[in-house]
């Protein structure tokens, strides 16, 4: 079967993780992987897996995605320089999926509403972060049986796999991700907190969701959805499991869940880093899957 | 330990109204804080910290709703300050710089911008802004004993690379002895710049407030958070009255009124408690296991609910290495000690 080619930016753990994932895939095949250092770890492995690189960003990657018929390209580096990558590729028809807290495309968590984003020609889909892609199933799993006046959840990193650019922005990953549980997750109002510990050996991710509902919560039905969700979540992160909950005090519900990763880049400790690059081959996949069966077709976005 | 600091300058710093937040389950009024506030002021205590007990955007069910917002409680209190200086605790990850700037143009002139003692690089962001806002600058490096003297030593390093302007070693599990102290402070003063201040936060969980905090000033410190009566989490924080008659006694210049202070615990401080804050069997359990002392009401409440002892939760929660704001992970710890212990069942599915 035809393969969608991809180009990914930035040669981090993320951007590492997601050769693994892609490589695995059905419909997609990463192609380049974009640095700006040529001295990087991360592109000295790429290379070794057999995708082309260059360390001139995205500069560097240009004159090679017709050439190379790249039509895919995963965005792995920082809020900061996001749009101009986006823009520059979006110019050439390559559809950009976003893994930085940018988030200047619809935000998308697959088991939620990657659906949605079907038929649509999007040219920017953006993965929010990985507590976004961790809580926010579960915070529509409450929100789709009652109103939840109030979402918050609690992300736990092992400081192992947490690389210097999320290090530095830790703002934008709170925006980013406090937006996404309303908007996405269909809280009324939403909130995110990180904590990043150092603990040896590394702790598994671990994720709580606070929702505060309006009315006295259907327990039952809470139950069930979220257990559905969890199965859903299960389809592209094996390693999502309920640990407690849902604890129900007062109008309060309370999930309690663990992500175990496949220990592809890192070590199974970094479900973060699976959560988030499973969810984005995950997307690229139902796009690729529309450019292969025709029902999209990409086009050179003009420059604004 | 050194015994003559006759001469030697510290300024104190009380944190009645932030760390004794967590004391008083975030439940106190603005009113009180301003008459807190007003009493430290008059009694010379250079600076005061006001705000939730985790800081900016503390407000949340993970930390508790307080009465008011920050900048409610900031606006009542920063404009009757005579001489005192308002500092906020800004942790990243939870707080921001929207919310610090917030801070800001309500009055607060000085922030603690804390991390856990190995993530010093999640704080160059809001350690850089709040220079540039012109704001008194320490980084806080929280729960200093997980972390050995020299990797202390970089982390504050990188912290004053930042641009704070004094790093703070922050006993937040109130866990360590005075030599642990004097091997921090001795580690950070070689390799700080020496215009750069160290400040040393304790927690009196094993009994060691005052003595690490005279020690943490015989090594070179010359900053001390403690406050009145002990007001703060655990067994509360270095009780500052009784730091500043030590100091007084040892010849330290604080520039405090003792008796005035005295009076603040006495007659303002003690009466505002719902629960004395001293060392009972779970703020030692703390201390002794190197536990985060916040964790100890919100155990004390899961004791409640779920029937698994509030000491047994403690000491697994030191167990798992579970460091300041993961409270989420002491409902769920007791969570699973309670069905261990055959005391919850699990969720099922109802249809």
């Amino acid at each position: 079967m035809k393969k969608i080619k991809c180009a990914l930016i930035g040669s981090g753990n993320i951007g590492t993780d997601l050769i693994y994932k892609i490589q695995r895939s059905p419909v997609l095949e990463p192609v380049w992987m974009v640095g700006i250092d040529p001295a990087s770890e991360g592109l000295e492995r790429a290379r070794s897996m057999g995708l082309k690189t260059t360390a001139e960003g995205v500069d560097g990657l240009l004159p090679h995605v017709l050439e190379d018929g790249i039509q895919i390209a995963f965005d792995a580096t920082s809020a900061y320089v996001h749009a101009e990558n986006s823009r520059k590729l979006n110019e050439l028809g390559v559809l950009m999926i976003d893994l930085t807290p940018a988030a200047i495309g619809p935000l998308c968590v697959p088991p939620v509403n990657l659906k949605a984003h079907a038929d649509k020609l999007e040219m920017n889909v953006n993965m929010i972060s990985c507590a976004g892609q961790a809580t926010i199933p579960i915070v529509n799993a409450i929100a789709r049986v009652q109103t939840v006046a109030y979402g918050e959840i609690v992300a736990s990193l092992a400081s192992k796999s947490i690389g210097p650019g999320t290090r530095a922005n830790l703002d934008e990953f709170t925006f980013t991700t406090s937006n996404a549980i309303v908007k996405v997750g269909g809280a009324k109002r939403g909130k995110a907190l990180a904590i990043i510990n150092p603990a040896e050996p590394p702790m598994i991710m671990r994720n709580t969701i606070n929702c505060l509902c309006e009315t006295e919560p259907d327990q039952a039905k809470i139950i069930d959805s979220v257990l559905a969700m969890i199965e859903e979540v299960k389809k592209y992160v094996p390693g999502y499991k309920l640990v407690n909950g849902p604890l129900f005090d007062g109008k309060r519900v309370a999930v309690f869940m663990e992500v175990e990763g496949l220990g592809d880049y890192l070590p199974k400790y970094a479900g973060n880093l699976d959560i988030m690059t499973a969810a984005a081959c995950r997307t690229a996949e139902m796009f690729a899957e529309e450019i292969l069966n025709g029902k999209i077709t990409l086009k050179p976005l003009a420059a604004a | 330990m050194t015994t003559n600091l006759k001469g030697r300058k510290v300024v104190l710093h009380d944190m009645c109204l932030r760390d004794g937040m967590h004391a008083k389950r975030e439940q106190i009024s603005v009113e009180q804080m301003v008459k807190v506030a007003t009493a430290l002021d008059a009694a010379g205590v250079p600076m005061i910290q006001v705000s939730h007990g985790a800081g900016m955007g503390g407000n949340s069910l993970q930390h508790g709703f307080a009465l008011a917002s920050n900048e409610e409680y900031l606006l009542a209190v920063c404009p009757k300050m005579k001489q005192t200086k308002v500092s906020v605790l800004l942790i990243p990850g939870l707080g921001t710089m929207k919310e610090l700037q917030s801070a800001y143009e309500c009055g607060a002139r000085s922030v603690h911008v804390a991390t856990h003692c190995t993530e010093a690089d999640t704080s160059p962001q809001h350690i850089a802004f709040a220079r540039k806002l012109g704001m008194d600058t320490t980084g806080f490096l929280m729960m200093a004993h997980l972390n050995t003297p020299e990797g202390l030593a970089q982390q504050g390093k990188m912290m004053e690379s930042y641009g704070a302007q004094t790093v703070y070693i922050t006993d937040s599990a109130g866990f360590m002895l005075p030599d642990d102290v004097t091997a921090r402070v001795q580690a950070l003063r070689d390799v700080l710049k020496p215009e750069t201040e160290i400040g040393f936060h304790g927690h009196h969980n094993m009994g060691l407030g005052i003595s690490n905090s005279i020690a943490a000033i015989a090594a070179g410190a010359s900053r001390i958070d403690g406050s009145v009566a002990g007001l703060g989490a655990g067994a509360g924080n270095t009780p500052l009255e009784v730091f500043l008659a030590v100091c007084d006694r040892m010849g330290i210049e604080t520039g405090v009124d003792l008796f005035k202070l005295m009076d603040v615990a006495e007659d303002i401080i003690v009466p505002m408690m719902e629960h004395m804050v001293r060392v009972d069997r779970d703020s030692l359990t703390l201390g002794f296991a190197g536990v985060y002392s916040t964790f100890l009401l919100h155990a004390k409440r899961c004791e409640k609910r779920f029937g698994v002892p509030a000491r047994d939760i403690l000491v697994e929660l030191g167990r798992k290495k579970m460091i300041g704001g993961q409270e989420d992970m002491i409902e769920d710890t007791a969570m699973t000690m309670a069905k261990e212990r055959g005391l919850l069942k699990d969720v099922v599915k109802a249809a």
